[in-house]
């Protein structure tokens, strides 16, 4: 496991780091500057988490966030590379080598205006970005110490600034451009279209955004649980983009509430960016998957997070009551239902995935917190059907045992069912958690809306889809990817609207 | 947010809200329905049909009956209060001149059923309403429905107006056309409670009478996203919100949609007693509930 992410109080992490610091400081003051020799032997900082045993019960952030002097530490390991290969890995390249030296000279406010030259959505970004995949999979420090879990820990760092200035209650709006004239409307306000939003606004541009549902955030805040992204995190940064000056419509529904083509025809929009999203659950097409106690993880992580229904007194909405559960499949969505299962009280709860740890899509970290709280995992495992009583309600799985074979079209080595190894196992709460596919609302609607066979929209490499003035960008167009990714899309379509409408 | 414009209860049990939407008056069809909530941050997202628009005025008119803590908090609502409404939601009822068309309503399916008349009857079909409600003070939309239907049959359970009888008997007796010169329906539509949906189903599957139900499942988001709409139909998931709200009744898995509907009785049956402590009545668990279980969703579809 990742020994970065072990479990220690945060006060004893961050005492530590000013001890370290103070010889840091000692360095500077013999009147020379810390060697990369030196700076690579600064210690990794560990980011502080609540005990396992308490956080599996709350819902409470697990991360706490570093300290000043955790975050003003690893800012020393930064070797200020010159070629930046970490802002290469960045979707939407944050200048990383410069926000990092502003921390290192105190310039905090500084720093988190470096970051938000290119990315607004900073706290949301340093919670749920996989940077051990981008930004920090190019670290020269982490290369140089053959680990990428030595590598400069970019995210917490990211974290750290933009928790820093919005505790000082100082955020910074970026400039607006004159008015324009033009408006632009944005479908969807997750990730992508948040970001696209941004960028439009900056030009000048009147931007509304869409929602169907009541809150803005998308995935971030139906999907993404309050203990690994606070939802007044999301609604914070959100936020900022009523202050830009951007109109939210919620309880829209392209599509339906007003078709896509009558935004342009009719309402007077010059462009419009859809970003709405994957949103149409998929499901293991097995025996009595429609049974009472079978959930999509969209539907369990809905109820929990956007309706609240852990807050038991208060929100409307129920949840199931559970006490064994399944989730079945290997990413981080599988995680997080497994995690929230736990928090609303059950007493066991076993992710089931048909290959092994090393090929589990989930990010380690993820797998690793799981793992500390309780979750256990069934590796090579995989329901074939659901067994329910007379009333319909499920109450146990039977579960094929796997082995792994050759290496498939993925690379990963395809799992091989084992003949004869059934076996049923009771469970009251199923939650299938293999991914997404396209929703068809948009584009059943809009005729004119090319997608693929799979239902997503097809655009180039602008981000332009087969209708004139109309670009996509996000899940819909990618399948279910991450945050990150749909913000690099998002900007990708934002700067090709920009130039459309200059 | 949508503006309550005029509120009126029907019954003992059934409202009827006029809510300002200009664009879902102006967008919705036949077979439509709205998601509504009345609390953004704590309350739960409901289901409801649209019983009429006036796109003149820019409103929708819903009907619904207090089964649930989400619908009593509706009902809570008054006059100029604000409550959050999607829509409109699922695919419009496919509407043609298919000759002479039954629409059979139960309870607070008459609502539903009333748009879905409108439409059958533009389209040139011979229209026959059989409305069914448990007693007389649950028979809603009727004037209405009279109004443009070119048969109106009325039925309840105990006799107090109309035929004593369930909506099935009527329904068989148009089935097989006995009379001289009666013809045979080329469609039929049922909505209302699972299990008389289930029986009309039953009823014109011998004489090979298409009927389209309206499902009336639990829904969060109403936009495909969460699944649990699901319901088996002719051996497919098919998701209510996307894939309907209307499907061939002959096809629907009955029980397995009833069973999902069941899936929070227990947890609803408290909400129900707490919010009934809340208001300071003491009206039984489950009361209005046409046919038992599934408490809530019937109320609201």
């Amino acid at each position: 496991m990742n020994d970065t992410l072990h479990e220690a109080g945060k006060e004893a992490l961050e005492h530590a780091a000013h001890e370290e610091l103070r010889r840091v400081a000692a360095i500077r003051a013999e009147g020379r500057e810390l060697s990369p020799r030196d700076r690579m032997a600064l210690p990794t900082q560990a980011m502080p988490c609540q005990d396992s045993a308490l956080r599996s019960r709350n819902m409470f952030e697990v991360a706490e966030g570093y300290g000043e002097s955790q975050a003003r530490l690893e800012a020393e390991r930064c070797l200020d590379c010159k070629n930046a290969p970490c802002v290469k890995g960045c979707p939407v390249w944050v200048d990383i080598p410069l926000f990092i030296k502003k921390i290192r000279e105190g310039d905090f406010q500084g720093s988190a205006r470096v970051i938000k030259r290119t990315n607004l959505l900073p706290s949301i970004c340093g919670r749920v970005c996989p940077q051990e995949s981008q930004c920090q999979a190019e670290c020269t420090l982490g290369k140089s110490l053959k680990s990428v879990d030595q590598a400069v820990q970019i995210g917490r760092l990211e974290r750290w600034v933009a928790d820093r200035e919005r505790a000082c209650g100082a955020c910074d709006l970026p400039d607006i451009g004159a008015s324009s004239g033009k408006k632009v409307a944005v479908v969807g306000s997750g990730p992508a279209g948040l970001t696209t939003a941004i960028d439009l606004r900056r030009a000048g541009h009147e931007v509304v955004v869409f929602e169907a549902f009541q809150k803005t955030g998308g995935v971030m805040v139906y999907g993404i649980p309050e203990f690994r992204l606070p939802k007044s995190l999301v609604a914070m940064e959100s936020g900022l983009l009523s202050e830009m000056g951007v109109r939210y419509e919620l309880n829209f529904l392209v599509g339906r509430t007003r078709k896509l083509g009558a935004l342009i025809r009719e309402d007077g929009f010059d462009a419009v960016f859809v970003g709405a999203g994957a949103g149409l659950p998929k499901f293991m097409d097995m025996p009595g998957e429609n049974l009472v106690g079978v959930f999509s993880a969209n539907e369990y992580l809905t109820r929990a997070n956007l309706m609240k229904a852990y807050d038991r007194e208060r929100a409307a909405t129920p949840i199931y009551p559970s006490r064994r559960v399944a989730v079945l499949g290997g990413g981080n969505v599988a995680m997080d239902s497994a995690r929230m299962a736990l928090r609303l009280g059950a007493e066991e709860v076993r992710v089931l995935y048909r290959r092994t740890r090393e090929e589990m899509p989930a990010r380690a970290e993820e797998v690793g917190h799981a793992m500390e709280e309780g979750v256990i995992f069934d590796f090579l495992a995989s329901p074939t059907k659901v067994l329910g009583n007379d009333k319909g309600i499920a109450e146990a799985l039977e579960i094929l045992s796997y082995t792994l074979g050759e290496p498939d079209t993925s690379g990963r080595r395809s799992p091989v069912p084992i003949k004869g190894s059934e076996r049923v196992v009771p469970f009251d709460t199923i939650i299938v958690a293999i991914g997404n596919e396209s929703n068809p609302l948009l584009a059943k609607t809009t005729p004119d809306l090319k997608v693929d066979k799979r239902g997503h929209i097809l655009v180039d490499d602008k981000q332009k889809t087969s209708m004139d003035r109309v670009y996509a960008g996000g899940d819909i167009v990618l399948g279910a990817a991450t945050v990150i990714l749909a913000m690099g899309e998002g900007r990708r379509a934002a700067a090709a609207i920009n130039e459309l409408l200059a | 947010m949508s503006k309550i414009l005029a509120k009126r209860k029907l019954s003992e049990e059934v409202y009827r809200l006029e809510v300002e939407a200009p664009l879902v008056a102006r967008e919705r069809k036949a077979g439509q329905f709205v998601i509504v909530q009345v609390d953004e941050d704590f309350g739960e997202r409901i289901p409801l049909t649209i019983a009429d628009a006036d796109p003149g005025r820019g409103s929708v008119t819903l009907v619904f009956q207090t089964v649930g803590a989400s619908t009593h908090a509706l009902a809570q609502k008054e006059i100029g209060d604000s409550i959050t409404l999607l829509g409109p939601l699922g695919n419009p009822t496919h509407i043609e001149r298919f000759g002479k068309a039954v629409c059979v309503g139960g309870g607070i399916g008459l609502a539903p059923l009333h748009p879905i008349v409108q439409a059958l009857k533009a389209a040139g079909n011979e229209v026959v309403v059989i409305a069914g409600a448990r007693t007389r003070e649950l028979i809603i939309m009727r004037e209405e429905l009279e109004a443009i239907a070119d048969e109106f049959i009325l039925v309840t359970d105990d006799g107090s107006a109309g035929r004593k009888a369930l909506v099935t008997e009527p329904l068989k007796e148009l089935c097989e056309a006995a009379a001289p010169g009666a013809v045979k329906p080329d469609i039929v539509v049922a909505i209302g409670p699972p299990i008389m949906m289930k029986f009309c189903a039953e009823t014109t599957r011998p004489f090979g009478v298409k009927t389209l139900v309206s499902l009336n499942t639990i829904m969060i988001d109403g936009t495909g996203m969460c699944g649990g709409c699901r319901v088996s139909v002719g051996g497919e998931t098919k998701f209510v919100c996307v894939d309907g709200p209307e499907f061939d009744g002959h096809l629907v898995d009955w029980s397995g949609m009833m069973s999902r509907l069941r899936s929070y009785k227990a947890q609803e049956d408290e909400a129900h007693h707490k919010c009934h402590i809340g208001l300071g009545t003491d009206a039984p668990v489950g009361a209005g509930a046409l046919t038992g279980g599934a408490a809530r969703q019937e109320g609201s579809r």
